[in-house]
């Protein structure tokens, strides 16, 4: 199951230049690029681990996809997204974000069913995934 | 430079998306079709076409003399321009190695040159940006394990799409030291100039000697740049012509015995200790500014013309303290007991040598 989430989740997968160009706009628009990465995919995971610092002072994507190759190389095989920041008063809010790198194999999510009271049911998804513990899912190549 | 054209986009998503998307075509806007073997495409409008020759004649008119660095850069202009055209017609070629070293003498416009050479880079197609990033020993080591690596990266991912230009490069290797953290500098400088060449071009500046030193010691760095131009001294005519270009800049002039004062001093500062070249020239200029003022204030009572105001005389520059003495003792005395003379007088190229102070004020046209 291929997990979609926040920004052109609707899109098929950005090839390289495309990425780039996408990088390319929020630099134009003076929004701060991050590199975060995660193995949990929650949808309400919204807390990912962050690949070294925000980037403010570039000029060009490629400093920005230096960054998102350097995440991929340690972490084939997490999730991997660029959240663009937008620093300006109005705003202090994430612009767009978007996932560059995703786990070669989605087991996807469980469906439970909870009875509680007067006959109704609670749901919850759970991923396949989050059985393991951290570090251990998604098979080999979890960085470190 | 760098975006001047980007507008300032609104909170709304849409109109930003919009016109960004106008603006990716047209950097793609360069034909993308592969022209057949016995098409003919024209050099020269090619040239028009990315405005080469105006940064070019720039150049030629800002800065006095340079002959071979301007040559240089002349040719891989050129190169750049032929690999333009190789492209149009779909002949593959690794993009050319652009690393640079700049060696030469204090004050002979290495910073200037590179600030061009950002530019040209960037209308040539080489370089996305064509930004200038100015850099020392500083901004790329850390003072404690672990912090040089973050720190370096993160000056080259500024300078990604531009030019990193590293003023006396020489610093980043201590020979007599070999944890120095300089090294570790070396080593992700030499890895990125490698991977990433298209993204970043990387200029090492500094003296010549030194410089060579530098390179002995780091033989992988030798190498990896292709293009060792040596910035001569100027002589006294090109001197002269810089100091006009100067005056002209700032409205000023200098008035005929000026002019023959100025040579004499010219002529006396050359062979004096801590001579900065066109640096020095600007000082001695600077100097001579504070002391027509100083006139002019001095003779209140004096009607004055716009001419008076802009006119440098004879003895603004003759009380220069290089007149004092003969060549000879003014050598002794700017080594000797500069610290003391140099209270009496603001000359600023009294400090020690290896002060990194004008390198902003360098990348003005000189």
């Amino acid at each position: 199951m291929r997990v979609t989430q926040a920004t052109f989740s609707f899109l098929p997968e950005f090839t390289e230049d495309e990425i780039k160009l996408q990088l390319q706009y929020a630099i134009d628009n003076e929004w701060a690029l991050s590199v975060e990465f995660t193995d949990d995919p929650h949808p309400r995971n919204s807390y990912w681990e962050m690949w070294d610092l925000p980037m403010f002072e570039i000029k060009d994507a490629a400093a920005a996809f230096y960054e998102v190759q350097k995440c991929r190389e340690a972490y084939p095989n997490h999730y991997v997204k660029v959240t663009a920041y937008d620093p300006r008063p109005c705003r202090q809010t994430t612009a767009f974000d978007f996932i560059v790198n995703r786990p070669a194999e989605e087991p996807g999510f469980q469906l439970e069913r909870t009875e509680v009271h007067d006959r109704k049911q609670n749901y919850t998804i759970r991923a396949y995934a989050t059985n393991q513990p951290h570090g251990q899912r998604y098979g080999q190549g979890n960085g470190k | 430079m760098v975006d001047e054209d980007a507008p300032k986009r609104g909170f709304g998503m849409r109109g930003g998306a919009s016109s960004s998307r106008t603006e990716g075509e047209d950097e793609q806007e360069e034909p993308e079709q592969v022209l057949g073997d016995d098409d003919e495409v024209d050099v020269g409008s090619e040239m028009e076409s990315v405005h080469t020759d105006e940064v070019l004649e720039r150049l030629d008119k800002e800065l006095v003399g340079l002959v071979p660095v301007k040559s240089r850069i002349r040719e891989i202009g050129d190169l750049l321009l032929v690999d333009r055209l190789r492209r149009r017609f779909g002949i593959e070629s690794t993009p050319p190695s652009l690393h640079m070293s700049f060696t030469g003498s204090p004050g002979t416009g290495k910073t200037t040159v590179a600030l061009r050479m950002a530019e040209l880079l960037h209308r040539l197609g080489y370089l996305k940006k064509g930004h200038l990033v100015t850099v020392t020993r500083d901004d790329l080591v850390g003072q404690y394990i672990g912090h040089t690596a973050p720190k370096t990266k993160e000056v080259m991912k500024r300078a990604m799409g531009g030019v990193l230009f590293i003023d006396e490069a020489y610093y980043l290797y201590r020979q007599d030291n070999e944890r120095d953290y300089g090294q570790e500098t070396i080593e992700i400088l030499l890895q990125i100039m490698e991977n990433n060449r298209q993204d970043l071009v990387v200029i090492l500046a500094g003296y010549k000697d030194r410089m060579d030193l530098f390179f002995q010691s780091n033989p992988g760095m030798g190498s990896r740049i292709a293009h060792h131009i040596h910035f001569p001294d100027y002589d006294l005519d090109e001197l002269m012509a810089i100091g006009k270009l100067m005056m002209d800049e700032q409205r000023y002039e200098l008035s005929p015995d000026a002019e023959t004062a100025f040579r004499e001093y010219l002529e006396r500062r050359m062979h004096q200790a801590r001579f900065a070249n066109a640096r020095s020239v600007r000082n001695a200029l600077e100097r001579a500014r504070l002391r027509q003022a100083a006139r002019i204030v001095g003779d209140a009572s004096k009607k004055l013309r716009k001419a008076d105001l802009m006119r440098i005389e004879a003895e603004d520059i003759l009380q220069s303290r290089v007149f004092d003495t003969d060549t000879d003792e003014g050598a002794k005395t700017s080594q000797g007991d500069g610290r003391a003379r140099a209270d009496e007088q603001p000359d600023r190229e009294g400090e020690a040598p290896q002060a990194t102070d004008d390198t902003e004020s360098e990348q003005q046209p000189a």
